[in-house]
């Protein structure tokens, strides 16, 4: 069944005659004749709805004839309407009447160059803030921890055990296994482009220094960032989520020492640990390259090695590994504490930790690097 | 006793979960323009019977008639439009957490009918005002909203493109009194203008004497169905404990002193 609308006008008058179904299908194209209508009847004073013949109708449909009526009111038409005779539909239009409906305007969507400019702006405020925030959490962090070292028995050693287990003992397969794959792919990569010169033997020169002042210690971060930095803010947004940062607050724990400190003092542990196993098994993956593609005797390679790795090269290395993993637990942890309540926050603030703690590591990287060719070292 | 023009039959209904039977040959009815309340101990199977009402669940038995249509030899087009006729709204609203209200409610219009902008605007309008939410809820999102008005909200997308049954999982729970009964009123306001059939599980005792026309007791895998007062003089241990608690006394006295 569907809906018929007719309109006819005899002078100053009209009778717009409806009928069948007006039912919420059919509310599309009647919604446009209906629209139309005011304009079709331009001069006329008076109009009849005669709706007698509507056999079915439902909110769509009341709204529609409501909708007309205050049209050709307000196109100064003297309106009568004979309500459908359906049971209830004329309470159902005379409800759809009283309701007081706000006019609906679709907000005029601003042009791209205003769009992109409103865009940056925004951005830009967001990210002065965050800069903000994010100073004020590295301050309670000094604050909490100089706190907790003037009474070290309140320091929660268990749940730093745990952690260091966690984002340590938990990270070492898969950081060996990318570490020598990488060393093996680097030495490789390497010798092939040195044998042209006969000169293989600085494959071992260059996969040291390579390993040990950068790629060790850049690969761990970036492991350990993806694997860790997420973690927490899961962690943590879960509990924020849970309320349960609330009641710690409530029952008088401060939530940066049981959460926020021992992660991070477990990664300040962990990830030097972690990035000397790194560089040994990157350095064990180019070894095999020397060994068994250049055929080089491993007597000669030993001793090259002796040479090369110097304990500077490894403490370049090093050095760098702690300053890397207070980043990471700073925006790991910082991140889970923003979550706002609702299920969403949690995934986007965890891909946020992983972006820009990566990212983080390698801006602090370049830094380094600056700092030590200005230094000499 | 044959009903005219049912709504809902369900005949027959097997709900096998592993070992576990949850409906032992299940029969129901639902009328035309009725609110039909659905009670049960938790693991009764209520959620289960809408679901499987629904579509969303296959039955391991028995027939389930949706507005004329067998639900379990229907094609994906049938099944998609008879959907446009049903309206449900989940526990917690279930509302899509990255739109406002009113783009929610205007979901349904524009998988359905894909309809001009301002058309739905000005419908979604009509729609949130039906269901008694402020103007300047329409912008917000879910998460700005307390639980009264996100159940609301979710009503306002459920009545979206007019259906001609409502399923209502647990409409009251979570709200305060007041809240809750000014939404009992809402649902029984809008079942007697817009005509609508409801199927409504709950617990709350209160809403089962104000708008229930009957109320069907899951009880060891099959549906008692009577009228509330009948139901209550049943001769059933579940049912005694059920309106014969405290709780049920303290209802069933505020509904008698009420009506």
């Amino acid at each position: 069944m569907s809906a018929i609308l007719k309109a006819e006008r005899q002078g100053d008058q009209a009778v717009v005659t409806g009928a069948g179904a007006w039912l919420v299908d059919q509310a599309g194209w009647l919604a446009v004749r209906l629209r139309r209508l005011p304009v079709r009847l331009a001069g006329v004073r008076r109009v009849s709805l005669d709706l007698c013949g509507i056999e079915r109708l439902d909110t769509s449909g009341a709204w529609l004839i409501a909708r007309t009526e205050r049209h050709l009111q307000a196109a100064g038409v003297e309106v009568t309407t004979e309500p459908p005779q359906g049971p209830g539909d004329a309470d159902l239009l005379q409800h759809v009447r009283s309701l007081k409906l706000a006019h609906h305007r679709l907000a005029e969507p601003p042009g791209a160059v205003v769009a992109l400019l409103g865009r940056i702006g925004r951005a830009m405020e967001e990210a002065g803030r965050l800069a903000v925030a994010l100073l004020g959490f590295y301050g309670a962090i000094f604050l909490r921890t100089a706190a907790a070292l003037a009474r070290p028995w309140q320091i929660r050693w268990t749940a730093l055990a745990h952690h260091v287990e966690q984002t340590g003992l938990g990270a070492v397969g898969i950081t060996v296994l990318l570490s020598f794959l990488i060393g093996l792919v680097m030495a490789w990569q390497g010798a092939t482009q040195l044998v042209r010169f006969g000169a293989d033997i600085f494959t071992v020169d260059l996969l040291t220094i390579a390993v040990l002042r950068e790629l060790g210690v850049l690969l761990t971060a970036i492991i350990v960032a993806g694997r860790t930095a997420s973690a927490f803010t899961a962690q943590i947004g879960a509990m924020v989520l849970n309320e349960e940062i609330d009641a710690m607050r409530v029952i008088g724990i401060d939530p940066i020492d049981t959460l926020v400190l021992p992660r991070f003092f477990a990664l300040l542990l962990a990830m030097p640990i972690l990035t000397f196993i790194a560089d040994a098994a990157a350095l064990l993956g180019g070894a095999m390259v020397v060994l068994f593609e250049l055929n080089i005797p491993w007597v000669q390679l030993v001793g090259r090695f002796g040479e090369v790795a110097t304990l500077t090269h490894l403490l370049v290395g090093l050095v760098k590994a702690p300053v890397f993993a207070f980043a990471i637990a700073l925006i790991g942890c910082w991140n889970g504490l923003r979550v706002e309540r609702n299920a969403e926050s949690v995934g986007r603030m965890t891909t946020q930790s992983v972006v820009a703690s990566i990212f983080l590591v390698i801006v602090v990287d370049a830094l380094f690097s600056i700092l030590f060719v200005r230094l000499g070292i | 006793m044959a009903d005219p023009d049912p709504i809902i039959e369900v005949h027959g209904l097997v709900t096998r979960f592993g070992e576990r039977i949850i409906h032992d040959g299940l029969d129901l009815t639902v009328r035309r323009g009725e609110v039909l309340g659905l009670v049960g101990g938790s693991g009764s199977g209520k959620s289960v019977l809408m679901r499987t009402i629904l579509g969303l669940l296959r039955p391991s038995a028995g027939t389930i008639r949706l507005l004329g249509a067998d639900l379990t030899s229907l094609s994906r087009e049938k099944l998609v439009a008879l959907r446009g006729r049903t309206g449900v709204l989940f526990q917690d609203a279930a509302l899509f957490s990255t739109l406002t209200v009113a783009e929610n409610a205007q979901v349904p219009m524009r998988e359905r009918f894909g309809w001009p902008e301002a058309l739905m605007a000005e419908l979604a309008c009509l729609k949130i005002a039906l269901v008694g939410l402020p103007d300047d809820a329409r912008d917000k999102y879910p998460s700005e909203l307390s639980g009264g008005m996100r159940k609301r909200a979710g009503l306002a997308r459920s009545i979206a493109i007019d259906p001609e049954v409502l399923f209502l999982d647990e409409p009251t729970a979570g709200l305060d009194p007041i809240a809750a009964a000014a939404f009992d009123e809402l649902i029984l306001q809008l079942s007697r203008t817009l005509g609508l059939t409801v199927v409504m599980i709950t617990h709350d005792l209160d809403s089962l004497m104000r708008i229930t026309d009957r109320v069907a007791a899951l009880i060891n895998g099959k549906a008692v169905v009577a009228p509330i007062d009948e139901l209550r003089r049943l001769d059933d241990p579940w049912l005694r404990q059920y309106f014969g608690g405290p709780r049920g006394r303290a209802a069933l006295e505020a509904g008698q002193a009420a009506g």
